[in-house]
């Protein structure tokens, strides 16, 4: 079971903790302006990365909040959780 | 049948409760009507005294953006208009959920023990301290717990999971018997 | 008393000879004492022989003394439901009345029909499984598989359910210490001297480890001055009386998962005579440790050479621990075959104790001057550059065949020695699985040509033998380093120790195990892994056939599988790879070692999740009523639904019909609490809402409800339910019962996520409210006299209004909304008010012969009607306008969550299902749900079907079947015949709207 630092909490077990996908997936703000393919990539296209990972988790079993972690896929190392809205720590890739 | 009472659990006495969910603003507005600063940092709990002799209101720490506040039933009225009244201008979502849930009180010898038999937090002293709360898992069960003492804790859970809850602790607590 | 306790020693021993202990092993009645295992009690009487091998049925006897042991699985059986099949006879510890029984012998573990694989075994060669596959299946399945599994197999499972209990604990702490031995105690006692937190477990009955194989004599090791024996007695004594520090005896570290997680099984009554009734048989723990010490020891390594499994060959470990720990001789005449200096020791303590060792053949060109000088001293001869070519013996080895070996390979000066004992010792092979299991990276260690672990992945610290240390003083003063480091790591304070020791010790280091052989083939009887039966002919098999990667030689051979993980076989099959390849041993790889180190039950990782606790059992407030009133309960999700009320011997068809009837005629009453509830309060509730379903709410006035759809971002309906306006800025939602937690989860995402500037909350109001529904044209008339401060006319409170009053003297929200196409309303009371508010109603129901009705009735009500189910008419591939709810989408809404998906080309073509209604000609004619529908009839297969029925019911009030069915361009359709094929014949069906009552929907409006 990880180990995980809500940003709002601090260090709690995996199980209070849902997976929500990967971060930085911004909904278009206008969704009737993309197009057919920039909609279909908004929704069904996601990274699958051997190493860092920029990932949602929500605290859903404690404060309730989203926020972002960049784990290591292959270690599980967390390098760093930050909260919503703040730039990936490590200025990787974000789409 | 286990004597819940030996393993040091019963019912807390009938309570009423609200989530606030709001703003800073939201939150210093409510302190006021409360009687004293809501929590800000994690797991904390405020309390301060209620309208009736000798009770109090406690505020609880939940998420960065909500706070329950329980209170005996006498109280309820009291600290409902209070809190109305207070935040009328500023916006917040002050919402009832005293019947959602169902308060138990775990005062036995080790009453940490028992919990960590499911619980995965870290239930020491030095981890939680009297007067933290948070939101975890009993188990299959979602749960609020504040521990009150140094051997006391108030557990609080869904209404409809109490029966699980309360079977779940009676089992654990006949390894305490054995 | 058949067998007299001959291999005995008159003193000494940790075993209390003032105790006694009967048991039987295959129904034969033996006698040991308190702190013998099985294995050491029988033993005692020179029983050997323990078990017969997993494929060739080869006569076994104990190769080891622990966690290791390969052959002796026994089960151990306390009665008819408590049969624990494949534990290791070393492990079990004796209590009076043990019954144990030896595995894979019919009918007799002297006489075992199966060992006729044996002379057969050219036909089990490695690979036999996957090269049976390959056969027919149908003989697979019809003659090999019953008779391989007769055959072969680990031990049969108890046929009746566990009656025992399971404990699972949480534990926390700074420094989690694996293995109590040297290493271990030092490193606990270094660790906890500072006040941290220290857990040190060990799989043993009693802490000590390798010391509690040190003799109390004068041959034994000293420490600090005392005798190992005091000093181990101390140093519990101080970590007991620690009140930071827990230990946990008979507690398996089996394994090491991500961020400093470990699993721990303790065993809690298995060696108690008669376990309390309500004491737990296991406990799970699972720790999260700041720092981790492993301190696991090692595991000593037989050598591989013709006939090397007869009963009565053993490791030299085993015969030690057995003479120091049990006070038992492994035999009268042994002769031991060694590449490891420690053996020697053995061999001069088994002399010490009476026993006649025959000689010592050293496979190596010498061993240490010290051991040597010791051994020649004592009157020990010594053979060196020795190999071994075979022995001889059926249930008990009776002689061995050596011969000189050169340096060139070839072999010289053959000699038979007669022995009753064989003692191996190829030197001494770190336990590392849990370090591996922790991904930590493994080194090789040319010198001592075994993996030590190298680069920790966690935070792991090694110590000991376990880290390839040798030597007592060594290992205590690591250990002792290592538990202090890890408490400061860890934050709390450790505190350094050294240690002074005296001993007469021999290195572990060994040579590879697998003893060269004349000829260019090596021979069909040396094994490497005795429990799955692997020989080195099979490893060279593997080679040649062609399997280069030695995961894959493990699974082609089965070397190092099941419960074993490889523990005495892991590093003999690998240098047996390596040198046949003529590579390194790291060239040549590791195989994964997995979880767990030792077999764990079933029951121990089930915990307290079984019986009535096996998930939340969540009651309604009618629960207790419905209880009384006969009710058949359904399950959804963890909530107890009521399904139906059965009256006098019906069965639920009849019910069903009753309870419809009534409500169509009168009325009825629904508990429908478990419907989720959502409070969506603040300034932007209504531009929330309006953003996330389909439908608007802006427009929605205060006191009114509107039925929502929520779709996700493909399009597809999530959700739906009714949405009240009870205040400008506080909606309350209510979702299906099976969706509350989703999607109050999906409304938090977006909130928080992409709208975090919308100031809206959402709280869960699900358990805050009782929802009791009132349904039929009665409806009214039954609650007006219950109800005070609001006015029930249709006028006043019109479908799809709601109120605020009471009922009685409970607060209410009353909403009159139905799903049942009746006039209805849902009374909300706070929780707590439930059961009573529900009684009261149904007092006053009485007069108008007011009944419960479940699940079953509001399913096909709300069907008569066309109302869907989310999840039952739709799949997760449905538009609202597939399931025809296109009227709820607000045209006017620039954007909502799904709204692009629906402009989709895909959306809008042709030929997507549509919800539409099926009639049979047969009105008795109840469709199957889930059956299939085709165009035209008489099709061949493969079949063009072009949708599926979702629902379908008896009515009773319209008398006959009816059906909802998802059908490509079904609208289209209506009027059309389709056919149903079933396996009876094709049923053929007319499509219809969805709506089969009231279609004008009158009675909703009452
Ligand atoms: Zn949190």
């Amino acid at each position: 079971m990880l180990l995980i630092h809500c940003p709002y909490c601090g260090q709690r077990p995996e199980l209070e903790f849902r997976h929500g996908g990967q971060a930085h997936v911004a909904r278009p703000a206008d969704p009737s302006a993309t197009s057919i393919d920039e909609w279909a990539d908004y929704l069904y296209l996601r990274e699958n990365p051997k190493g860092l990972h920029a990932e949602r988790w929500r605290h859903v079993h404690g404060c309730g909040r989203f926020f972002n972690a960049l784990r290591d896929t292959t270690t599980d190392v967390f390098v760093s959780t930050y909260r919503c809205g703040e730039p990936r720590p490590d200025g990787g890739s974000a789409r | 049948m286990i004597n819940l009472a030996s393993a040091g659990l019963v019912a807390a006495p009938e309570s009423r409760r609200w989530v606030l969910r709001g703003h800073a603003v939201a939150m210093a507005a409510a302190g006021a009507a409360f009687g004293s600063p809501l929590p800000t940092r994690a797991g904390e709990v405020a309390q301060a005294a209620s309208s009736i002799a000798d009770t109090a209101r406690a505020a609880l720490w939940l998420g960065p953006d909500e706070v329950w506040f329980i209170t005996p039933v006498e109280d309820g009225a009291a600290l409902e208009g209070a809190l109305r009244t207070a935040l009328a201008a500023v916006p917040h979502a002050l919402v009832d959920i005293s019947h959602r849930q169902v308060g138990l009180l775990l005062q036995g010898t080790d009453p940490a023990w028992l919990l960590n038999a499911v619980c995965p937090l870290d239930l020491s002293l030095a981890a939680f301290p009297v007067n933290c709360c948070t939101r975890t898992l009993f188990n299959k069960a979602e749960i609020v717990l504040w521990r009150t003492g140094p051997a006391a804790f108030r557990l609080e859970t869904g209404r409809s999971f109490s029966g699980y809850v309360v079977g779940l602790l009676a089992e654990i607590a006949r390894e305490q018997a054995a | 008393m058949n067998h007299p306790l001959l291999f005995r020693t008159p003193t000494g021993g940790r075993v209390d000879r003032s105790r006694t202990l009967r048991f039987t092993f295959d129904g034969q009645a033996y006698q040991g004492y308190a702190g013998d295992t099985l294995a050491s009690a029988l033993l005692a009487h020179g029983v050997h022989l323990m078990g017969r091998s997993f494929k060739y049925h080869r006569p076994r006897g104990l190769l080891a003394a622990g966690a290791e042991e390969p052959n002796a699985l026994v089960a151990v059986i306390r009665d008819a439901a408590r049969r624990t099949p494949n534990l290791r006879a070393t492990q079990v510890e004796l209590y009076d009345g043990l019954i144990a029984e030896s595995q894979n012998r019919w009918p007799s573990l002297a006489f075992d029909v199966g060992a006729i694989n044996d002379f057969l075994s050219p036909l089990f060669p490695a690979g036999f499984y996957y090269k049976t596959f390959m056969w027919p299946r149908q003989a697979w399945h019809r003659v090999f598989e019953p008779v391989v599994r007769q055959a072969a197999g680990l031990g049969e499972p108890p046929t009746l359910p566990d009656p025992d209990r399971y404990a699972q604990r949480y534990a926390h702490c700074d420094v989690l210490v694996v293995g109590a031995g040297p290493a271990g105690l030092a490193a606990a006692l270094a660790a906890s001297a500072g006040g941290g937190r220290v857990v040190l477990c060990d799989e043993q009955p009693e802490l000590g480890g390798a010391l509690l194989d040190e003799p109390a004599s004068s041959l034994g090791a000293s420490i600090n001055g005392q005798p190992a024996s005091r000093w181990l007695a101390d140093a519990v004594a101080t970590l007991s009386a620690r009140p930071n520090v827990t230990l946990l005896p008979r507690t398996t570290c089996f394994g090491y998962f991500a961020h400093n997680m470990l699993s721990l099984n303790q065993r809690l009554t298995e060696h108690l005579a008669a376990p309390a009734p309500q004491a737990p048989r296991e406990r799970l723990w699972q720790v999260r440790a700041r720092e981790v010490v492993l301190a696991t020891g090692a595991i000593e390594r037989p050598l591989v050479f013709p006939g090397n499994d007869r009963p009565g060959m053993l490791l030299a470990s085993a015969a030690r621990s057995l003479l120091n720990r049990h006070g038992v001789k492994v035999g009268s005449r042994v002769v031991l075959v060694t590449g490891c200096d420690a053996a020697y020791i053995t061999a001069l303590e088994l002399q010490a104790a009476g026993v006649t060792v025959v000689r010592i053949l050293d496979t190596r060109p010498a061993a240490a001057e010290h051991v040597t000088r010791a051994a020649l001293a004592a009157g020990l001869m010594v053979s060196a550059n020795v190999t071994v070519l075979g022995t001889s013996g059926r249930r008990r080895v009776t002689g061995l065949t050596l011969a000189r070996l050169a340096a060139t390979g070839e072999v010289s000066d053959r000699e038979s020695l007669a022995c009753d004992t064989v003692l191996m010792s190829g030197g001494y092979t770190p336990t590392v699985h849990l370090f591996s299991q922790s991904r930590g990276q493994l080194r090789f260690d040319a010198a001592q040509q075994v993996f030590v672990p190298g680069v920790s992945a966690e935070r792991e610290h090694s110590a000991g033998a376990c880290r390839g240390t040798d030597g007592l003083r060594s290992t205590l003063d690591e250990g002792a380093a290592v538990g202090a480091a890890a408490a400061f790591a860890a934050g709390s304070r450790g505190v350094l120790a050294s240690y002074t020791v005296q001993a007469l010790e021999g290195s572990l280091r060994g040579q590879p195990g697998v003893l060269p052989q004349p000829g260019s083939h090596p021979p069909a009887r040396a094994f490497v892994d005795f429990q799955n039966d692997v020989t080195s002919k099979d490893l060279a098999l593997a080679m040649r056939e062609g399997f280069e990667s030695v995961e894959h030689i493990k699974r082609y051979t089965t070397n190092g599988m099941a419960t074993d993980q490889g523990k005495t076989s892991n590093m003999n099959a690998l240098g047996f790879v390596a040198k046949s390849k003529a590579i390194t041993v790291p060239q040549a790889g590791l195989t994964t070692f997995r979880m767990p180190y030792t077999p764990v039950t079933f029951g121990s990782l089930a915990g307290y999740d079984r019986g009535d606790l096996f998930d939340p059992v969540r009651p309604t407030p009618s629960h207790d009523w419905a209880v009384a009133h006969g009710v058949v309960f359904e399950d959804v999700g963890l909530w107890k639904r009521a399904r139906y009320f059965p009256r006098d011997g019906e069965d639920m068809h009849a019910a069903v019909d009753r309870e419809c009837l009534a409500v169509r005629a009168s009325v009825g009453l629904f508990d429908a609490s478990t419907l989720g509830k959502i409070a969506v309060v603040g300034p932007d509730a209504a531009t929330f809402l309006n953003r996330l379903y389909v439908n608007n709410f802006s427009t929605l006035a205060v006191g009114k409800c509107r039925y929502g759809i929520l779709t996700r971002e493909d399009g597809f309906v999530y959700d739906d339910g009714v949405i009240a306006r009870l205040a400008d800025e506080h909606f309350h939602v209510t979702t299906t019962t099976g969706g509350a937690a989703r999607v109050l989860q999906m409304m938090e995402d977006y909130l928080q996520t992409e709208w975090s500037d919308l100031q809206v909350w959402l709280t869960s109001t699900t358990e805050q409210w009782a929802v009791i529904a009132v349904q039929g044209p009665k409806a009214r008339e039954v609650l007006a006299p219950l109800v005070s401060g609001l006015n029930l006319s249709a006028s006043e409170l019109p479908h799809m209004a709601l109120a605020h009053g009471h009922l009685g003297d409970i607060p209410m929200l009353l909403m009159r909304v139905s799903f049942t196409g009746e006039l209805g309303y849902e009374i909300n009371v706070p929780s707590g008010h439930g059961q009573r508010a529900w009684e009261m109603v149904w007092a006053a129901g009485q007069a108008y012969g007011m009944t419960p009705y479940g699940t079953e009735a509001m399913h096909v009500l709300r069907a008569e009607k066309g109302y869907v189910i989310v999840g039952q008419e739709t799949d997760g591939t449905a538009t609202p306008d597939d399931a025809g709810l296109s009227w709820a989408i607000a045209k006017s809404k620039a954007d909502f969550v799904g709204k692009r998906s629906l402009a989709r080309p895909t959306m809008l073509a042709t030929g997507r299902k549509q919800l539409v209604g099926l009639r049979t000609v047969d009105p008795r004619l109840v469709l199957e749900e889930g059956a299939q529908v085709a165009a035209t009839p008489n099709q061949k297969v493969p079949m063009r079907l072009i949708g599926h029925v979702t629902s379908s019911y008896h009515s009773a009030v319209l008398g006959h079947s009816i059906a909802l069915a998802m059908v490509a361009d079904g609208r289209a359709r209506i009027g059309q015949t389709l056919y149903v094929p079933m396996p009876e014949g094709e049923i053929p069906v007319t499509v219809t709207t969805t709506v089969f009552y009231d279609t004008a929907g009158a009675r909703l409006h009452d």
